[in-house]
C-alpha cells in the first residue's frame, strides 16, 4: 500500500525500500519532504527493530498526540529514527485508540526509549507494555490525570496559596 | 599587672563561679565524665552564665555520650587511614541520593547512587523537579508568542530554541526567511554557541576544581550577553528569532562589537587552554573518566559534543543543513576517547569554529530586509499604521489573532550546543500549535548519565555530569 517510490540509487532510498518490502502492511508517505511510515501498534516495536538492523540505528525521539477524535484512534505515536550513515530521518507514527492506549515498549530495541516512554505515560496515560520502570518521569508521582491530554483544562490544579479572605 | 583571666580548669575543685555546681544527671560517680563535662563548660565567655542549669537541664551534650564517641570528638580516635577497599562483600551497597539541591548538578537534578565502597554501580537520574508544562503552554500561545515560551526552556543557548521553533513554523508555512535574516540567524546562534561553551568550560573547571575557570568563563561570556543585549534588548530568552525573519535589524555599530568579540574571545580560549591542556591534574580528573562509545551514543540518541567525542563526526549543521549555515566553512572537531577530557578538547574546538562562522558571517553579512515579506506573517511597518486603516487592522489581528497555519505535521532539527535540538510541530490549521514536542539535548543526555556513571568512582560523578551539560531547563520543560 505503499504511494511512495524510492530512488534506491541513493543509500536513504534503498534503506527505505528494504523496509518497505518487509512490511507490506507499512504505508509509507512523504511529508514536506520528510519520509513518513504509518503503521498499526502491533508492528511497531517490529517494524522498529527492524529500521535499526537496516541502519536507523540512532534513537532521536519518541512523544505522543492527543487527536481526541481521529477514526484511526485518539492518539498517535510518533517515533524519530535517524541513519548518520543515510543521513535519513524516518517518523513513525502509530495510532492508539483512546480506549485502550496501550503500545509495545521499545526499550528493548532502544534503551534510549525508556525517557521518552516515561514521558508519553506521564503525560498522556499510554501504556508502553513490556516498559522496565513505567512510572512518572515529570510530575509527582501522586499527580491525577495526565495534563497533555486535550480534555485535561489548564489552569484546573487547585492552587496551594490562595487570596486571604475579605481582601478586596 | 591586670588580673589572669577568670579561668576555670576541669581540676578546680571548687568551681570559680557561684556556688557548688551540681552534677549533671548522669555524670555523677564517674571522673572521667564529669572531667569531660568541665572541660566543655570551661573556656566559654562568660562561665557563670554556661555554669547554670536551665529549666530543661544543663545545657551541654557531651557528658550524655559514650565515651568512645566523646574521644573521637575530641581527636584522640581520629584513625589515619583513608584507603577504602575496592570490593567488599556481596549486597554491601549503600544508595546516596546526589540533589536536587547540590551545587555540582547544574540546576535541580537528582541522582541515586548505589554505591559498592567508593565505586558507581548503579545511577538513576529523576528528573521534573523544574518542569512547568511548557509543552502545554505553547498549545494556548499563538505561533506569534511561541518564541517566547520555548526561548525559556534552554535558557542557555534560546537563540537555538528560537530558531528551531521558528524553521519549524516557516516550513509548515512555506515560507523562507530573507538572506539577511538567516545570515543573523547564523551569527546570533554561533555567538550563542560560544557563549554555552563558555558557561560549560566555566562549570566543569569549577566542579574538577580549577576555580580560575569559573571567573575567565563568566568575564569572557560577558561579552556575548553584552552584545545579546544590545541587539535584542534582553541578556537572556530573547524573543529575537521569530517565524519569518528576526524580530529587528542589528543596531549601528554591531560590526565594532562583533569585532571586538572576535578579538578578545581567542585570547581567552588560548588562555584556558595553556590552563588545562596538558594541566596534570585536570587530566587526571577527565581523561578515562565517563567514558561512553559511539553504539551507546547511537542506541540513547545521544548527538552533540558528546557523540562527537565519541568518535562520530555527526553535525547537522554539515548533514541537514539550515538557514543557510552551508554556505560558510567549518570544521568538525572530532575526539576519540569519548571521555571527559574529549568532551573538553571538542567544546574547546567547537568554540574556535564558531567564531571562525561568525567572522565569515560578518564579513559578508547580506543587505535586504531583515523578515520575510509575506504580510501574513510580517507586521506592517511601523509608520504604515498612522497611514492606512488597514495596516493598522492588519496589525492588530495579527498580534491578537495571530496567523492560521496550514495543517500538518514537521520535524525541525537545529545543532544546539548540547546537541539535537528538535521539535515536532502538529498543525490543524489554526493559530495556536495542536501539538509542540520539544525534543531537548539534555534529555538524552541526562537519560545516559547511568551508562557513564557506572563503575566510576563516586568523586568522578561531578566530572562527568558537568561534561554532559546538562540544562535542568531543557531536561524537565
Amino acid at each position: 500500500m505503499s504511494d511512495a517510490a524510492f530512488d534506491t540509487a541513493t543509500p536513504a532510498g534503498a534503506l527505505l525500500g528494504g523496509l518497505a518490502e518487509h512490511f507490506p502492511g507499512a504505508g509509507f508517505t512523504t511529508s514536506l519532504g520528510d519520509p513518513v511510515v504509518r503503521l498499526s501498534r502491533e508492528d511497531l516495536a517490529a517494524f522498529v527493530a527492524a529500521a535499526r538492523d537496516a541502519g536507523l540505528d540512532t534513537f532521536i525521539d519518541l512523544c505522543a498526540v492527543d487527536y481526541l477524535s481521529r477514526p484511526e484512534g485518539r492518539f498517535e505515536v510518533v517515533v524519530h529514527l535517524l541513519s548518520m550513515e543515510a543521513r535519513l530521518r524516518l517518523r513513525i507514527q502509530a495510532a492508539v485508540p483512546g480506549d485502550d492506549p496501550r503500545v509495545p515498549s521499545l526499550t528493548a530495541v532502544f534503551p534510549g526509549a525508556n525517557f521518552y516512554e516515561r514521558e508519553a505515560y506521564d503525560l498522556f496515560g499510554i501504556r508502553f507494555d513490556g516498559h522496565p520502570d513505567l512510572t512518572r518521569l515529570l510530575l509527582p508521582d501522586d499527580w491525577e490525570g495526565h495534563p497533555l491530554r486535550k480534555d485535561h483544562p489548564m489552569g484546573s490544579v487547585p492552587v496551594q496559596f490562595k487570596a486571604i479572605e475579605g481582601m478586596p | 599587672m591586670s588580673n589572669p583571666p577568670d579561668i576555670v580548669t576541669g581540676d578546680t575543685e571548687a568551681p570559680a563561679f557561684g556556688g557548688p555546681q551540681a552534677a549533671p544527671p548522669g555524670a555523677s560517680g564517674d571522673d572521667a565524665r564529669r572531667r569531660t563535662h568541665d572541660l566543655w563548660l570551661s573556656g566559654t565567655e562568660s562561665p557563670g552564665e554556661m555554669g547554670r542549669f536551665t529549666s530543661e537541664g544543663a545545657q551541654e551534650m557531651l557528658a550524655e555520650e559514650a565515651p568512645s564517641i566523646l574521644a573521637a570528638q575530641m581527636g584522640s580516635l581520629a584513625g589515619d587511614d583513608y584507603t577504602v577497599p575496592l570490593a567488599t562483600g556481596e549486597g554491601d551497597t549503600q544508595i546516596i541520593n546526589m540533589g536536587p539541591q547540590h551545587p555540582a548538578t547544574h540546576g535541580v537534578l537528582r541522582l541515586q547512587l548505589e554505591l559498592e565502597g567508593e565505586i558507581i554501580r548503579r545511577a538513576k537520574p529523576i528528573i521534573g523537579y523544574l518542569h512547568t508544562g511548557m509543552e502545554k503552554t505553547a498549545e494556548a500561545l499563538t505561533y506569534v508568542q511561541g518564541a517566547t515560551n520555548v526561548t525559556r526552556m534552554d535558557y542557555l543557548s534560546h537563540f537555538f530554541n528560537e530558531l528551531c521553533f521558528s524553521l519549524a513554523v516557516e516550513r509548515l508555512l512555506g515560507i523562507e526567511a530573507p538572506p539577511r535574516a538567516q545570515a543573523i540567524r547564523v551569527m546570533m546562534t554561533e555567538l550563542n554557541r560560544v557563549s554555552s561553551h563558555l558557561l560549560w568550560l566555566a562549570s566543569q573547571g569549577l566542579d574538577v576544581g580549577a576555580l580560575s575557570m569559573m571567573l575567565y568563563g563568566w568575564r569572557e561570556r560577558e561579552l556575548f550577553l553584552a552584545f545579546f543585549e544590545k541587539v535584542t534588548g534582553l541578556r537572556m530568552n530573547h524573543d529575537y528569532i521569530r517565524p519569518g525573519g528576526v524580530a529587528a535589524d542589528l543596531p549601528d555599530g554591531w560590526e565594532d562589537d562583533v569585532a571586538g568579540i572576535l578579538d578578545k574571545v581567542p585570547k581567552g580560549i588560548a588562555d584556558y587552554q595553556a590552563l588545562l591542556d596538558a594541566n596534570p591534574i585536570f587530566k587526571e580528573r577527565t581523561v578515562g573518566v565517563g567514558v561512553i562509545t559511539a553504539a551507546e551514543c547511537r542506541a540513547f540518541g545521544i548527538t552533540g559534543p558528546l557523540l562527537r567525542a565519541a568518535g562520530v563526526a555527526w553535525d547537522l549543521r554539515r548533514a541537514m543543513p539550515y538557514s543557510g549555515i552551508e554556505r560558510y566553512r567549518f570544521d568538525i572537531p572530532v575526539g576519540s576517547g569519548g571521555d571527559v577530557y574529549d568532551r573538553y578538547r571538542v567544546r574547546i574546538e567547537e568554540m574556535k569554529q564558531s567564531l571562525r562562522l561568525v567572522e565569515q558571517v560578518a564579513a559578508a553579512m547580506p543587505a535586504g530586509d531583515y523578515r520575510t515579506d509575506d504580510l501574513k506573517v510580517t507586521p506592517p511597518p511601523r509608520a504604515r499604521l498612522d497611514q492606512s486603516m488597514e495596516a493598522l487592522i492588519h496589525h492588530f489581528k495579527l498580534f491578537t489573532e495571530g496567523f492560521k497555519v496550514p495543517p500538518g505535521e514537521v520535524y525541525q532539527a537545529v545543532e544546539s550546543p548540547r546537541g539535537e535540538l528538535g521539535m515536532y510541530l502538529v498543525s490543524r490549521g489554526g493559530a495556536k500549535p495542536w501539538r509542540l514536542h520539544v525534543r531537548g539535548p539534555s534529555f538524552a543526555n541526562v537519560q545516559a548519565l547511568p551508562v557513564m556513571l557506572a563503575d566510576s568512582l563516586v568523586a568522578d560523578t561531578v566530572a562527568t555530569v558537568a561534561s554532559a551539560d546538562p540544562v535542568l531547563g531543557d531536561v524537565d520543560r
